[in-house]
């Protein structure tokens, strides 16, 4: 019988066939904490005995969520960690280079047929880079840190094999807000999503990591697109990897197999309070909304800028919604800076702030007051993820977001 | 032992939200626990409270502040129809058991109930619902007294390549 995508990257680095439902210790390639779950991780490691952590080489350290620190304590959590890093001899990146997942990528610290966890649960966003990645919480990081090494219950996958063509300004956001609305919530709890097919084969990395990033909203423990050629591309001059074929077998056998063409897919919103709950954007126009967020992990490069850019073109925002964009990395800050696009986004009258996680925070800046309504290209709009319980956060795409922007409403894309 | 019923989806931004993530004391979060999405809770609940709820417990951020936050307001026992993955993993860690229980919707807010954790099977109203046992491989962790303890004795570990340390 033949093989899914994740049982080859356990088999693989376990050095036998290992099957979807086995329980493994399995040493992990990377590991990743930042400065709100980091703290605790480290508290944890040095209760289980912990002296030295495991590699510091393969220990993964940034603070992107309180960045600059925005209070005392937070101050003292990323001091805390700091310590730790230079104590270790763990390269921290510190608050300079964006978000965790962004900079995980584009330093090359995720391979394909790499083990990655990270206490973040959008660490599944390594996925795209051919790379079996979960998040998890602190205490488990303790214990990666001290043994460099977890237990693993490996997960049956679902195939989502995607056909088509996207339609003009429809995108890979469109598409896994879709997804997310067909599997549920928590349709894909303990598994992992296999994102194959030729849509997916013709996607850049920017949006296989959009995908990838969301498949913890359907509840799974990893999204992963087969590395090929634009996997190595992107690796390339980021980190010297060896090819591995990843591809599934034909006759691997998959939890389930689900088909989406994306051919007549028009722009999703996932309306409040809940992932799942997309809708095309024609039910919702024309609701009134106070802020849009253009940033996070999952819709905060360049590629997503220049989408909300192209929409945009020369007009301004509606003066009555407050615009927040805020590129995912300093790398891509960079690129939109050298291209015009952050100009041309303060003229228009956003406030375009530096890499991290903002609003999607919930905690740092951006927060949302009672009653008011938020349009927001990141990954959750559970109730109070952006500040006020009583608040309403809808999710969407880079360009529905500049749209509504522009509007002060939600706003199809395609009418602009 | 009394119940607090929550339905489905509940997210950890709901147990605790973001801007109460720089604290990692559990009694400092518990103050804070449900905030604005149950105001009553961190108030009232006593320990030994046992929180039932639907389906997909705990999903969204792997924030640990989450059970940690819910272990400082003294509970122990969660019910739910199905729990997300990661909450379910840093529950068993942090010393929570995590029962999941099909028929947890008919369990009403505020009742009180018994946990018979070796027969598998809860009471409440004079009527027995089964519950499913956590997965072998988390027992010896629940029995060590969550995941620090059971790490601080190992010098090393065995991994599926060989042991490691």
């Amino acid at each position: 019988m033949g093989a899914t995508v994740v049982e080859k990257i356990f088999s693989s680095r376990c050095g036998r066939t290992v099957r979807a439902g086995e329980v493994v210790m399995a040493p992990v390639d990377g590991a990743m904490i930042h400065d709100i779950t980091g703290p605790l991780a480290i508290r944890n490691f040095f209760q289980m005995g912990g002296t030295r952590v495991f590699d510091p080489r393969k220990v993964i350290m940034l603070f992107d969520h309180q960045v600059p620190a925005d209070s005392i304590t937070a101050a003292e959590n990323q001091a805390f960690m700091r310590t730790f890093a230079g104590d270790q001899g763990i390269h921290n990146y510190d608050i300079r280079e964006g978000i965790c997942h962004q900079v995980v990528m584009e330093k090359g610290l995720a391979a394909p047929g790499e083990i990655i966890v990270g206490a973040d649960s959008h660490t599944c966003m390594y996925g795209a880079a051919g790379a079996f990645a979960t998040g998890i919480g602190s205490t488990d990081m303790g214990f990666v840190l001290k043994f460099g090494a977890l237990y693993f219950r490996v997960p049956e996958s679902i195939r989502a094999e995607v056909t088509g063509r996207f339609a003009r300004r429809v995108g890979p956001k469109d598409l896994i807000l879709s997804i997310a609305h067909d599997i549920g919530a928590d349709g894909a709890t303990y598994q992992a999503i296999e994102f194959v097919g030729e849509t997916m084969e013709g996607m850049g990395m920017e949006g296989r990591m959009t995908c990838c990033n969301m498949a913890i909203e359907m509840g799974a423990k990893a999204g992963i697109v087969p590395p090929d050629r634009i996997t190595y591309a992107y690796l390339e001059g980021r980190r010297a990897v060896r090819p591995v074929d990843l591809s599934p077998d034909p006759d691997a056998r998959y939890a389930d197999r689900r088909t989406y063409d994306v051919t007549d897919l028009g722009p999703r919103v996932a309306v409040p309070h809940n992932v799942d709950l997309a809708v095309p954007v024609e039910d919702v126009a024309g609701i009134r909304i106070d802020q849009v967020f253009i940033g996070s992990c999952t819709n905060g490069r360049f590629e997503d800028l220049a989408e909300a850019a192209e929409v945009l073109a020369d007009n301004r925002f509606s003066d009555g919604v407050r615009v927040i964009i805020i590129p995912a990395s300093r790398d891509e800050y960079l690129k939109a800076l050298r291209s015009g696009l952050i100009e041309r986004f303060v003229s228009a009258g956003a406030l375009v702030e530096a890499p991290c996680c903002g609003p999607c925070m919930g905690g740092a800046f951006g927060l949302l007051g009672p009653g008011e309504v938020s349009l927001s290209t990141s990954n959750r709009n559970f109730r109070g993820r952006q500040g006020s319980t009583e608040a309403k956060v809808y999710l969407c795409s880079p360009a529905t977001a500049a749209a509504s922007a522009m509007y002060g409403e939600i706003t199809d894309p395609r009418e602009v | 032992m009394r119940v607090w019923k929550f339905s489905n989806n509940i997210d950890t931004d709901a147990i605790i939200p973001g801007r109460y993530l720089i604290h990692n004391d559990p009694c400092v979060l518990a103050r804070h626990a449900f905030e604005g999405t149950r105001n009553e809770f961190a108030g009232q609940v006593r320990e030994g409270d046992v929180i039932v709820a639907g389906r997909n417990f705990g999903c969204g951020s792997s924030r640990e502040h989450a059970p940690l936050a819910l272990t400082g307001a003294g509970i122990r026992i969660i019910i739910a129809r199905s729990f997300a993955r990661i909450f379910y993993r840093n529950a068993v860690n942090v010393g929570i058991l995590p029962l999941v229980c099909e028929q947890a919707d008919e369990i009403p807010d505020g009742s009180e109930i018994t946990v018979d954790i070796e027969g598998s099977s809860v009471e409440t109203g004079g009527k027995w619902y089964p519950v499913e046992p956590v997965p072998g491989f988390m027992q010896d962790i629940i029995s060590a007294g969550g995941l620090v303890a059971y790490a601080r004795d190992l010098e090393e570990i065995e991994t599926c390549t060989g042991s490691q340390r």
